[in-house]
């Protein structure tokens, strides 16, 4: 007697968001199957991989970034040598110096180097804010003008500012929004639903959701992506069918194990090596949860998770 | 599949004597049904109606226990698919392979290396639980029964890879009584390894070429009366066994076919031959989605970390938040001088407020107290967390070890400030940020 193979097929579908312009446009969702579950279905377009970078230039403390992007002289310089970084579909710009409560550069200083970014590359692009509301409120706006044209997916549209946020990349510029919520599944949709009610379409837009690095509360990600995935397949909740972007460098590489030092913990051997078994620990549970894009910041993860998903998919 | 109440009714002697507490048969086999009631509380059922309602009411997947002591382990058990349905209950087991094809420096080396991974995390000690031992007919008996009892030596479970009866016969000899699984059985061997596994009294594994085959020779051992198996779902890709192991845990649990209910078995270690990074990401893949035991080439710290991390995360109960102990932790080389600041017992807080505190390098206590394992504002909602209960905390357990007068509260009870200074008047008190990630900047400024 065989095993009875029972595909578990459903009648709803992810809806597919497509970033960038030309042959190097990428498609995020799609599928009708829970992820990597192609034993019951097709999954149209596999999971992307996009490489972090950010206007505060090359993170030097680490070797592995450090020797990549040797003889970058900008932000510019580095946005081209990710998109050539093995295994990356898209590029992401975080522009973290926005933070008013760090180096707080201003919307003009960021919105240049978001331009030669813009100028530098080929492949889709992403645009996340500096994750303070105020200042993203008034930096994003600017950001989406200067993506015009490029079909980019400006992130961090958050329950206070989507207004700011959706009116400028979803209405005034036509672009990808990414609307960012923390973690929960209520929180999730009461935002797509305010944005899809303010004009933004439902196919422009992908899903923050939120994660935390493995080990730090992990168990919530993993209950709101399953629920997130269960209401828009199984339940045909329209309302939560947008595909997922997870960001998962920042929370990765900024827990103890990343941080903390090889002289102060001797036994637990160099950093850079525990910083990539976070980020790819973290980012395989969140593709394996729900998530159609990871966003990574260091080369032997982007390089490992894009295999992964190529031998899953 | 689960019986109706009329179904188990008709099992019944239908005495209608009472003693089992209900007024009537029909009432009792009601509350059965229901789970409200156990069916040993009837003193009159048949033993063959006991037989059929244990067999009908059984879980869809079987508890398998490997390993003996200490270094017991308990495999599958799982009623639900997601964690948020109810819960998971048992939690993968890591291995490190060792196989007789190596040399022996090289397995000297590994079993002293998998030692070095021995922490505790959260009240759970982190540590390779099982040594993966895996057979070369090549190298001959005397080599793998060699490396057998060398693995059995560091008192850690074992899981044999063998699928010669005669060897697998000679090494369970060596290492019985310590409970390990013998992965050998295939379509080609199952009543012969089904005899040395029962034998010997151990789990026993199960592989075949397909899913089709993996369940016929479990179909077959539970027809020889061998319901204490695992199923190998390592198939020649990693593609293929994620839909092994997938399949076989959704049939047993959502389609309620008990062949399909053992825990698994998932060479990392051979999907991603010395591809430590891949390994990584399949350990993790695994360890959500549906493996039991997950073999691994090496562990270190740089694994363990995230890996033991994830695993602590996705098999908590959702019902029973995890805690830290109450207590003065201090930070960067805190001492008694040092700052204070306080927060809630809840896992989670803590990591998060510990990591950056961590961050900013400035040496500080941080003083944890008993919140029931409530985040900051849900405690001070339910009351867990007052200006009552810190003040009782900091007379109690702080006082006397720190000389440091300043407290910090967390900003989202900044409430609590007032009553404080009343309550501690040797205290300064001070209000943190409301965020955790505003926390560097502010340990600067206050250093
Ligand atoms: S004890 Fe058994 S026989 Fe007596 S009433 Fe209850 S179910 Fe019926």
């Amino acid at each position: 007697m065989p095993f009875n193979q029972k595909p578990q097929k459903f009648s709803a579908k992810i809806n597919t968001v497509t970033i960038g312009t030309g042959d190097k446009a990428i498609s995020l969702g799609g599928e009708s199957v829970l992820p990597f579950y192609t034993f019951d279905g097709d999954i149209e377009n596999a999971p992307k991989v996009g490489v972090e970078i950010t206007d505060n230039g090359i993170d030097d403390s680490l070797p592995g970034i450090k020797a990549f992007y040797d003889g970058c002289a900008s932000v510019a310089d580095m946005a081209k040598k990710a998109s050539q970084m093995e295994g990356a579909d898209f590029v992401v710009l975080t522009l973290v110096g926005g933070d008013p409560n760090g180096d707080n550069k201003s919307v003009e200083d960021l919105v240049a180097i978001v331009k030669e970014v813009v100028a530098a590359v080929d492949c889709p692009l992403v645009v996340k804010g500096c994750s303070n509301v105020e200042k993203d409120a008034a930096l994003l706006p600017k950001v989406a003008e200067a993506c015009q044209g490029t079909n980019a997916l400006i992130m961090s549209a958050k329950e206070e500012n989507y207004k700011a946020v959706g009116a400028s990349v979803g209405l005034a510029y036509d672009l990808n929004m990414g609307a960012e919520s923390a973690v929960d599944i209520n929180l999730a949709k009461q935002l797509n639903v305010i944005s899809t009610q303010l004009g933004v379409k439902a196919d422009r837009i992908a899903m923050d959701v939120g994660t935390a690095a493995v080990g730090y509360g992990y168990e919530y990600v993993v209950s709101a992506m399953d629920r997130i995935r269960g209401a828009a397949l199984s339940q045909d909740d329209a309302t939560l069918q947008m595909p997922i972007i997870t960001p998962v460098a920042n929370d990765s590489w900024n827990v103890k194990e990343a941080v903390a030092s090889e002289e102060d913990f001797p036994e637990w051997g160099p950093r850079e090596e525990r910083g990539i078994g976070m980020e790819i620990m973290t980012a395989a549970s969140d593709l394996v949860s729900g998530s159609n894009a990871v966003i990574l910041r260091h080369p032997q993860s982007v390089a490992t998770i894009a295999k992964m998903v190529k031998e899953l998919v | 599949m689960a019986l109706t109440g009329i179904q188990i009714f008709k099992m019944t002697p239908k005495k209608n004597c009472k003693e089992c507490g209900s007024p009537t048969c029909m009432a009792f086999s009601m509350k059965v049904a229901q789970g409200a009631a156990d069916i040993s509380a009837c003193p009159h059922m048949s033993e063959e109606a006991l037989a059929t309602l244990a067999d009908a009411t059984a879980p869809p997947m079987k508890t398998i226990k490997i390993g003996a002591g200490d270094a017991e382990y308990t495999l599958g058990g799982e009623t639900v698919l997601y964690r948020h349905e109810k819960t998971f209950v048992s939690r993968p087991r890591y291995a490190v392979a060792i196989c007789s094809c190596m040399d022996d420096a090289t397995i000297d080396a590994k079993l002293e290396g998998l030692k070095k991974v021995d922490y505790e995390r959260i009240g759970e000690r982190m540590y390779v639980e099982l040594i993966y031992v895996n057979y070369s007919a090549e190298d001959g008996q005397d080599k793998y029964l060699d490396i057998v009892k060398k693995a059995a030596a560091t008192g850690r479970t074992l899981v044999l890879e063998c699928t010669d009866e005669a060897v697998a016969k000679a090494a369970l000899d060596i290492c019985k009584d310590s409970k390990p699984v013998l992965n050998g059985a295939t379509a080609a061997n199952a009543e012969a390894m089904n005899a040395v596994a029962t034998e010997a009294g151990v789990v026993l594994g199960v592989s075949g070429a397909d899913l089709n085959e993996i369940y016929d020779t479990i179909a077959k051992l539970e027809g020889l009366g061998n319901k204490n198996l695992v199923v190998d779902v390592t198939g020649a890709d990693v593609k293929t066994t994620f839909a092994n192991a997938v399949q076989l845990r959704r049939a047993a649990i959502k389609d309620g076919d008990r062949t399909c209910g053992y825990p698994s078995i998932v060479k990392v270690a051979k999907l991603a031959k010395d591809d430590k990074y891949l390994q990584e990401a399949l350990a993790a893949l695994f360890t959500m989605k549906y493996g039991s035991i997950i073999v691994l080439q090496d562990m270190d710290y740089d694994q363990a970390l995230p890996l033991y991390g994830l695993r602590q995360n996705v098999f908590t109960d959702p019902q029973k938040p995890m805690t830290v102990e109450p207590g003065i932790y201090p930070i960067n080389g805190g001492d008694e001088n040092s700052l204070c600041l306080t927060t809630v017992d809840f896992a989670l807080t803590y990591f998060v407020v510990s990591g950056e505190l961590e961050r900013s390098g400035v040496p500080c206590n941080l003083l944890i107290s008993d919140a029931g394992g409530m985040s900051v504002l849900t405690a001070w909602a339910a009351g867990k967390l007052s200006s009552g209960t810190i003040a009782k905390f900091i007379e109690e357990q702080v006082k006397d070890k720190v000389s440091c007068r300043k407290l910090v509260i967390p900003g989202k009870v900044a409430v609590l400030k007032g009553d404080l200074e009343a309550k501690l008047p040797d205290w300064e008190i001070i209000v943190a940020p409301n965020e955790a990630t505003q926390l560097v900047k502010f340990m600067k400024e206050m250093a």
